[in-house]
Formats: structure tokens, C-alpha cells, sequence
């Protein structure tokens, strides 16, 4: 029998606020543990919870980009269970009236087609705090400092139909947040995760599937691998003629497997009720016009700005406009031309993207500003500098405060396009080298090459390669009239 | 001994007639004269009251203070109090010291009063008699053998006893007037909202609401001006100007109607308790009031839709309690699942264990509708009806209680029937309303409560008439003689 795959995809996504969804706690990552847990975030006797307002700007901001409708009047919800790093006993969620519902969004698909996505809601809610079981001998800890962080949970319709139609949705939605500016999206850091839920069903069947719910997936590699090691598992079953069963099952990335976490029947009775400590979220009108007004523009309108704009290709348009970090930088560094947009994006897209992916760097955590590097292009552009001797200077840019000239400077890395310097050194290798330009002149012009290099290596470099070539060919041919 | 009002002292402070420090070494000694007959206080706060006195007439000799600076007051062991143990009576929070005030205590502390130490309560406020203290029962001090009602039984004892002139106190269900009409004093709960939650243990969020226990109308008026008004921590506090309620209470009725809401004045209400209400209202149709019958057809419901609601807020508000981060926890804990079940188990007493169950089992999947949902609407129900009944008339008025003030021990193992104490006190917490009651006569030298109710906001007018009725009468004068004489 030929097999269906359903997908639909829960991403959790943390919202760029500064402060905690319900206190005043900030949300910086990677701070000693239970440095930002205030007494609401430690779940105190008597504290109440204050909705950050920003935190609804963010998720109305996300509503509207994915065309979706929003709420005029939200509830939270209490969703109750115990465990050690939910400190008041329940989290604080939206279950019956959720802020944002009915969106949906494009994504491509392998045929480099679009396809439509429906986005059932999209809900706010807080996280829950750290355990860590690892550290300490007998014992558990609890890091508090991420309870209370700001959550956008975003939930798709099962319209999904293969584990790369899930990566590129994930993606999709990653790059909207990330230029939306309502997440930093930072995977690692677990800024934006995935459940997944999958089933199969018989192709050309309507009915659904019992589905799996595959927990806190944190890449783009891991929620394919994921979802195909869960359709493969579920085919295996399902053609033996046995039944999957409705449970939540957590991806191993060091296995590559999936394995079960609790069934249907062990499945918490979450016992939903609205929230007696706040009071609804009401959106009106006009905070939808004031924020649809602050919209940036979208990876779609931007790819098509940079064609018309900047006259830049297609491919290096999509290149640069994938990532909102790259697409600012590149904005930056267009202020400083006038042309050669091409030539600019040409840099951007090999020589520093080059370099800062072999580092491993992000280009939001990179040192030197577009300023900086419009000044080393325009070296480039003005024969300053050779493309080569550029390379260098971008390196010793990141890994130095210098300026470009004082890197130039003190390395000596001006090109020499002084016509008389080089052909100074021409002369020279051409004495120094007579077999070698004899076989040239006898028409084994390979050798060319050869004395090419001799020149540059005896300017270290930094000799002009155009005037080489140039003043080396002429000079050459005077040998032959001797 | 003299039991002062609250009005007394400020006077007695501002002719020097007294010291703050003399004042509060004088109900410390109050305290521990009478105290151990009462069991109305679990923490005294007796060596930081005594600096603050020092200071308060340092202010007062300089001339530079506030109405109630160096006036001694008491809070029900509810409120977060900052270096101050905070119990709510409970094993769970028997050594919880907590690390700030709650905005109510804070709002107190700037006014310049004093906080003398905390009072004893049903524990986390879940009950009606005061016996479900983890530090054993308040008694009454009309006769030692009753309740002095509760949830907030301890404050109310103090204050009829005289050994605190005000002490606050909060009514999730009556938990402040059920008092005050077994103890024969003055208690109010005003609006919900009115006066901030935070730093206030939660029972119930969407019905506790903070208040105040008192001789008189007067003394609430004063100390109510500076603890109520929005309060940014607490969202469903409500961004409604504070009127100067002293200033109203000397305001006429005449002309306003009193609406006698048929459902209070049935046969659950025993004949000497209706002839002494009877009395009382028409002390207040003296004053110039209209009296009519009104109906609230809904109120009837109160009681059960009250235990659904509330029990099912109290059992999440109180799932943090596992022993992790604060309170009781167990030397012999084996698992997780162990530490939540031996922790909650050993630190809750049976009342909260009996709410909490019954509020998981309300809102669990396939009872949700049928318990939680259905009691929300007739929630809304009742609301509407007082909505309705503001239309015509200016006030509500029914009993506080149906009967005095009951035996320690007589109803502690009837939940139904300690729960139907509250039948006439609920449904204003239900429709969030200010609820008044104040002493309206004695059966059998036990006092008797009269309750009114107004429409949101409109805590002056409870004030404004109850202050003209204890102008007329001196039920609330009269002091618990035979305890003295012990």
C-alpha cells in the first residue's frame, strides 16, 4: 500500500521582549542560574502576574504577517501539572481564545513551487524553568532564570505532507520571526523549537491517522531526520497491520531515533481554566493599524527591491535577503555606492560570508561595520588593494580593532601600480631568468606564468596583477627584436 | 478595661493624651493578658512595633505626622508581611518568612500604623469557624466555648476583645463579615478590586478580596481611605478614584430605598434572629430609608456555585506549595511522585486537602461543563440579579448569619452544613459587590449580625449608613463583659 505522510508542526518561539512575560525578570540567556527569577517567576506566595504589553505587540505583529486574524478579546488559561521547574504548579498559556488564529503562509517546496501552509493559531504563553538531572550525584537542580520567558507558540494545520515540506516550513517561519524582529531565533540556545506531530494514512485517504507527538526537535536537520525516522517507524508498523499508537515520543539526535515518553492514557489531565489573576487581552483597532504601520518589509518585497533597486541577480537577491542580518548589512554597505551593487553583493556573499562560515561566526556578532568594509571594497574598486591582499585585510579587520588604512600601512599591503616600480622588477626577473623567457619567446607560452609569479613574488605580493601582465607582455616582446 | 475605637486613639495621640509608645505597650499587654483565653494571634511583631512607636512619636512631638501614625493595627496572617513569619495558619507555611509586604501592608506602613502581629485564621483561609488553624482554633470572647466565625475568626476575636482596636482581615465568602456577626464588631469587604491582591495568599482569585474588622463604621472609613486604589501589581485591581469615605458618613438617607430580598428572609432563618433584623431595619426606615421586597431568583445557587468555583481556583492557586522553593518539606522523601504526595499530604490539614480534591475533580476533562462552566453561568446569573435589584433600590439588606455565633467542635465534621454558614455572604463575593455587617442585636447575649450590600464601588454608602445607624444605637458599644470578668 502506498502511505500518506501527515505533518503538523508546533514551533515554540521566544520572543525578543527584554523582560518576562508576566514579571520584570529580564530574559538574558546564559546568566548564572537563578539570577533572573523574581519572586513571581518563583512562584511566591501572594504574587500576581502583569502581562508585558510588548509580548502582545510581538504576537499581533506575527498575526498580521502571516495574514492570520486577531483576537479582539484573548483569554489565558491555567494549564495545570506538576513538575519541579513549573514553579506555581500550572503554566500560564492561552487555550480556548488564542491572540492570533486562521493565518497561513508560503513556503517553497521541491518542485520550486509555493505551497500554502494553514496556520490553525498562534497563542502566548510562558516557559517553564530548567531541571538539570546531570550535575550533582542523587540529586536534581532547578534554573529558574528561563521560567516566565516570553513563548509565542505557533501551531500549523496538518497540511504538511514530507520531512522537507516540515524543514522548509520551520524555515520559513524561522527567517519571518527573525526579520519580524520578535525573536532571535536562536536554535542553540532553544529560542526556537519544534513538536512535531506525524501520521500516515492510506494514499487518497481523507481520514487521519493516529499521530505521534515527537517533542522539542531543535534544528532543521534533526526535525527531517526526525520526521523521517517516525514515518518509517510508522510504515513498519502499519504494513505488519498492527496500529500506532496515539503518544508522545522524544527525538535522540545522537541515535537518530525516536522513542516513546508517555502514552495517551498516562497523558496529563492539563485541566484548563481561564486565568482569575489577569484580565483579557483586548486588541483594538487601532493598535492593528498602528502596528500593521510598523510591519518591515518582508523577504518577498525585499528580494524583488534588491532585482529593481540594486540590479542584483535573482539568486544572490535570495541569497542575501534569506537572512534579515545579511540583508541589513548588504543594505548598509548599497548607502555607500552609487553602482557595483553586483560587485558589493559578490564580496558580501564569498569573501565574507566566506570567511565568517569557516570561522563559524554570525554575521550579527561580527566586529567591523558596513562602513568599514564599503572602505575596503572601494580599495578593491579603486585598484588600492589587490582582491587578494583584500582577503588578508578583512582578516586582520575582524581580528583587530585596526582601520583599514592603518592595516595597509602597516603591512604594506598597497598594491604597486606604479607603472616604473613594475616594470623596474620586470626587468629584473627577465635578467634573472633568460632560459625561461627564451622558451616563452620560442612559443611555449605556459611560461608566462612562471615569470608572472616571479613578479609578484619579488613585490610580495603587492604588485598590480593587471600591469603586470600588461608591461611583462610588452617588455617580453623586446627580447625578441634583440 | 475599655475597648477603644479606632477614632479614640487618633484623638487621644493628637492631644497627647497618650504616646504611640504607651499605646502600643498597652495592647501588648492586652495581648498577653488576654490572648491565651483567645488564640487570636499566631505571630507577635512586639520588638519592631516598639522601635516604630519610639520613632512614630519622634514624628508626633515634631509635629510632622500622618492620621494614623503610631496607631497600632493587626493583620489576618494572610498578608505577606516582610521579615514577618506569614503562616495562613497552615503546617505547609508554618516557618515561611516572606521576603516582601504585600502592597495592602505596604499601603499601611506608609499611613504611619503600626502592625502589632498576625492573626490567627482558618487555614489558607478555608473555612468558617476558624478550627482549621494549623495553630489551633480562635475563641470567641462573648463565651470561650464558641467560634468566633471565620476565615478571619483571629482578627475578629482581637478586635472584639478589644485587644486590637482594627485588624485586617479577607473575605473569599463571608470570611470577613461571618465574623464580625459572631463577634459582634463592624466588618466590611469592599468591592472586589477595590483593595490590591498582591503579596494576599491566594485561595480563590476571582472572589478574595482584602477588608477590614472594626468597632465602628468610622474606624473603617479611615483605614480603608489608605488601602485601597490601583495597584500596578495586581492586574484586576481597578483604576477607580479612592473617595475620602470619612468625609461621607455623616451623609442623609433619607429618601434612599432599602431593598429586603424575599430569598434572605425565609425559613432558613430562625424566628428571634428575623424580629431582631426586623428592629434594625426599621431603625434604618427612622433614618428616612424606603423599605421594599426585591428578589433575587438566582441566589439561591450561591452556596454550590461558590464551592465549585472557588475550590477549583484554590486547587491551582495552591499547587505550589510541593516544598521546593519555600515551605513544609518532608526528611523522608523518596521520589518526585513522593515529594509531592508526602509534602502536600503532612503540610495541609484536611479542610484544604478536602477543596483541593474537589476542585481537581471539577476541573477535570469530562466535568469541566457539567461543574466549572455551569457554575460560571450561574455566576454571571447572580451578578445579573444584583444588577437588576441596583436598579431599583440604593442598598440591599439580609443577615450576616442565620444563627449566633456556634460551639467549637459542633459543625467541624459537617463540611455541608459549616459550608451553608456562608449561604447569605457568598453571593455578594460572587458578584464581586461591597458587603457590610454590622451588630444589629444579641440572642441569648450572643451578638447578631445585619448585613448590606451596595453596588460596585460604593463603599461610602455602606459606610455613610452604617455610621448613621451606630449613631442611633449602641449594639456595636457593647463589650464582651464576662470575659473581662475572667
Amino acid at each position: 500500500m502506498k502511505w500518506e505522510t501527515v505533518i503538523g508542526l508546533e514551533l515554540h518561539v521566544q520572543l525578543a521582549c527584554e523582560s518576562k512575560i508576566f514579571s520584570s525578570s529580564s530574559t538574558k540567556y546564559g546568566m548564572p542560574q537563578n539570577t533572573q527569577a523574581s519572586l513571581v517567576d518563583l512562584g511566591y506566595p501572594g504574587v500576581l502576574p502583569v502581562l508585558n504589553h510588548q509580548a502582545v505587540v510581538m504576537a499581533i505583529k506575527f498575526g498580521l504577517a502571516v495574514d492570520a486574524e486577531i483576537a479582539e478579546k484573548s483569554i489565558f488559561a491555567r494549564k495545570n501539572y506538576f513538575y519541579p521547574d513549573l514553579p506555581k504548579g500550572y503554566q500560564i498559556s492561552q487555550y480556548e481564545l488564542p491572540i492570533v488564529f486562521n493565518g497561513s503562509i508560503e513556503i517553497p517546496i521541491h518542485d520550486k513551487s509555493m505551497k500554502t501552509i494553514r496556520i490553525t493559531r498562534a497563542h502566548l504563553e510562558e516557559d517553564a524553568g530548567k531541571s538539570i538531572h546531570d550535575k550533582f550525584d542523587n540529586a536534581s537542580a532547578i534554573d529558574l532564570n528561563r521560567a516566565g520567558t516570553p513563548l509565542l507558540e505557533i501551531v500549523s494545520e496538518p497540511d504538511l505532507s514530507s520531512s522537507e515540506e516540515a524543514s522548509s516550513y520551520m524555515q520559513k517561519i524561522h527567517q519571518l520571526v527573525r526579520y519580524l524582529k520578535i525573536s532571535d531565533g536562536n536554535m542553540q540556545e532553544g529560542s526556537f523549537r519544534c513538536d512535531a506531530n506525524i501520521s500516515l494514512r492510506p494514499l487518497g485517504s481523507n481520514d487521519l491517522g493516529t499521530r505521534a507527538e515527537i517533542k522539542n526537535i531543535n534544528s532543521f536537520k534533526f526535525v527531517e531526520k526526525a520526521i523521517e525516522f517516525e514515518v518509517d517507524r510508522q510504515k513498519t508498523i502499519l504494513e505488519e497491520g498492527e496500529s500506532v499508537i496515539q503518544e508522545t515520543r522524544l527525538y535522540d539526535s545522537e541515535k537518530n531515533e525516536t522513542r516513546s515518553m508517555r502514552s495517551k492514557e498516562e497523558a496529563n489531565d492539563y485541566r484548563y481554566f481561564p486565568d482569575p489573576d489577569l484580565l483579557p487581552i483586548l486588541v483594538g483597532k487601532d493598535l492593528i493599524k498602528e502596528i500593521k504601520k510598523e510591519l518591515p518589509e518582508l523577504f518577498d518585497q525585499k528580494v524583488g527591491r534588491y532585482i529593481k533597486q540594486y540590479s542584483i541577480r535573482k539568486v544572490d537577491a535570495i541569497e542575501i535577503a534569506k537572512n534579515v542580518d545579511i540583508a541589513e548589512f548588504f543594505e548598509a554597505l548599497t548607502h555607500h555606492f552609487n553602482e557595483n551593487y553586483q560587485q558589493a553583493a559578490n564580496w558580501l556573499l564569498s569573501e565574507l560570508m566566506g570567511y565568517l562560515n569557516k570561522e563559524n561566526i554570525s554575521i550579527k556578532n561580527l566586529t567591523i561595520t558596513a562602513d568599514t568594509s564599503a572602505e575596503l571594497l572601494q580599495k578593491i574598486h579603486e585598484n588600492v588593494v589587490s582582491a587578494s591582499m583584500a582577503k588578508i585585510i578583512l582578516k586582520q579587520l575582524i581580528e583587530t580593532n585596526d582601520s583599514v588604512d592603518e592595516i595597509i600601512e602597516a603591512q604594506g599591503l598597497k598594491q604597486i601600480s606604479d607603472s616604473g616600480q613594475i616594470e623596474a622588477i620586470i626587468m629584473e626577473v627577465l635578467e634573472s631568468f633568460p632560459d625561461q623567457r627564451d622558451q616563452y619567446l620560442s612559443g611555449k607560452e605556459q611560461v608566462l606564468g612562471f615569470l608572472i609569479g616571479q613578479v609578484m613574488k619579488k613585490s610580495s605580493g603587492k604588485a598590480n596583477p593587471k600591469m603586470v601582465n600588461k608591461i611583462l607582455l610588452e617588455k617580453i616582446e623586446e627580447y625578441r627584436r634583440i | 478595661m475599655e475597648r477603644f475605637t479606632l477614632k479614640k486613639l487618633i484623638h487621644m495621640i493628637s492631644q497627647r493624651e497618650i504616646s504611640s509608645a504607651e499605646l502600643v505597650s498597652m495592647y501588648f499587654e492586652r495581648i498577653k493578658k488576654y490572648d491565651h483565653f483567645l488564640n487570636s494571634f499566631i505571630t507577635l511583631n512586639q520588638e519592631s512595633a516598639e522601635e516604630q512607636s519610639l520613632i512614630a512619636d519622634k514624628k508626633i512631638h515634631a509635629g510632622n505626622y500622618d492620621l494614623l501614625t503610631g496607631i497600632p493595627y493587626a493583620s489576618k496572617d494572610i498578608f505577606c508581611t516582610k521579615g514577618i513569619k506569614t503562616t495562613c495558619a497552615s503546617k505547609m507555611l508554618e516557618n515561611f518568612i516572606p521576603p516582601y509586604d504585600s502592597t495592602v501592608i505596604n499601603q499601611i506602613k506608609n499611613s504611619g500604623a503600626i502592625l502589632v502581629g498576625k492573626t490567627n485564621m482558618d487555614e489558607f483561609a478555608m473555612g468558617s469557624s476558624n478550627e482549621t488553624s494549623y495553630f489551633g482554633p480562635a475563641y470567641n470572647p462573648w463565651d470561650l466555648e464558641r467560634s468566633p466565625g471565620g476565615s478571619s475568626g483571629g482578627s475578629a476575636a482581637a478586635v472584639a476583645s478589644g485587644i486590637i482596636p482594627i485588624a485586617l482581615g479577607t473575605d473569599t465568602g463571608g470570611s470577613i463579615r461571618q465574623p464580625a456577626a459572631f463577634t459582634g464588631i463592624t466588618g466590611l469587604k469592599p468591592t472586589y478590586g477595590r483593595c490590591s491582591r498582591y503579596g494576599m495568599v491566594a485561595f480563590a482569585s476571582s472572589l478574595d478580596q482584602a477588608g477590614l474588622l472594626a468597632l465602628t463604621a468610622e474606624d473603617i472609613a479611615i483605614f480603608l481611605e489608605v488601602m485601597s486604589g490601583f495597584d500596578p501589581l495586581d492586574s484586576t485591581s481597578v483604576e477607580e478614584a479612592v473617595p475620602q469615605y470619612s468625609d461621607s458618613v455623616h451623609d442623609s438617607i433619607e429618601g434612599k430605598t432599602i431593598g429586603l430580598p424575599k430569598e434572605f428572609f425565609n425559613n432558613s432563618l430562625d424566628a428571634e434572629s428575623q424580629r431582631i433584623l426586623n428592629q434594625g431595619i426599621d431603625i434604618y426606615e427612622k433614618l428616612g430609608a424606603k423599605i421594599i421586597e426585591i428578589s433575587l431568583p438566582n441566589v439561591g445557587y450561591s452556596v454550590p456555585t461558590y464551592y465549585v468555583v472557588a475550590s477549583a481556583e484554590c486547587s491551582s492557586n495552591l499547587a505550589r506549595y510541593d516544598g521546593i522553593r519555600y515551605g513544609y518539606r518532608d526528611d523522608d522523601i523518596k521520589d518526585l511522585d513522593d515529594l509531592y504526595r508526602t509534602n502536600r499530604q503532612i503540610g495541609f490539614g484536611d479542610e484544604v486537602k478536602r477543596r483541593i480534591m474537589t476542585g481537581t475533580y471539577v476541573l477535570s476533562a469530562g466535568y469541566y461543563d457539567a461543574y466549572y462552566l455551569k457554575a460560571q453561568k450561574v455566576r454571571q446569573l447572580i451578578s445579573n440579579d444584583f444588577a437588576e435589584a441596583f436598579k431599583e433600590v440604593d442598598l440591599i439588606i439580609g443577615p450576616t448569619t442565620q444563627s449566633p455565633a456556634f460551639s467549637i467542635g459542633e459543625k467541624i465534621d459537617d463540611p455541608v452544613s459549616m459550608y451553608m454558614n456562608d449561604v447569605y455572604t457568598i453571593s455578594s463575593n460572587l458578584a464581586g459587590l461591597p458587603a457590610l455587617s454590622h451588630p444589629v442585636g444579641f440572642i441569648d447575649k450572643l451578638p447578631i449580625g445585619m448585613q448590606l450590600i451596595a453596588p460596585h464601588f460604593q463603599e461610602s454608602r455602606l459606610l455613610n449608613f452604617c455610621h448613621l445607624f451606630q449613631q442611633e444605637t449602641n449594639f456595636h458599644l457593647q463589650q464582651p463583659q464576662a470575659f473581662f470578668d475572667n
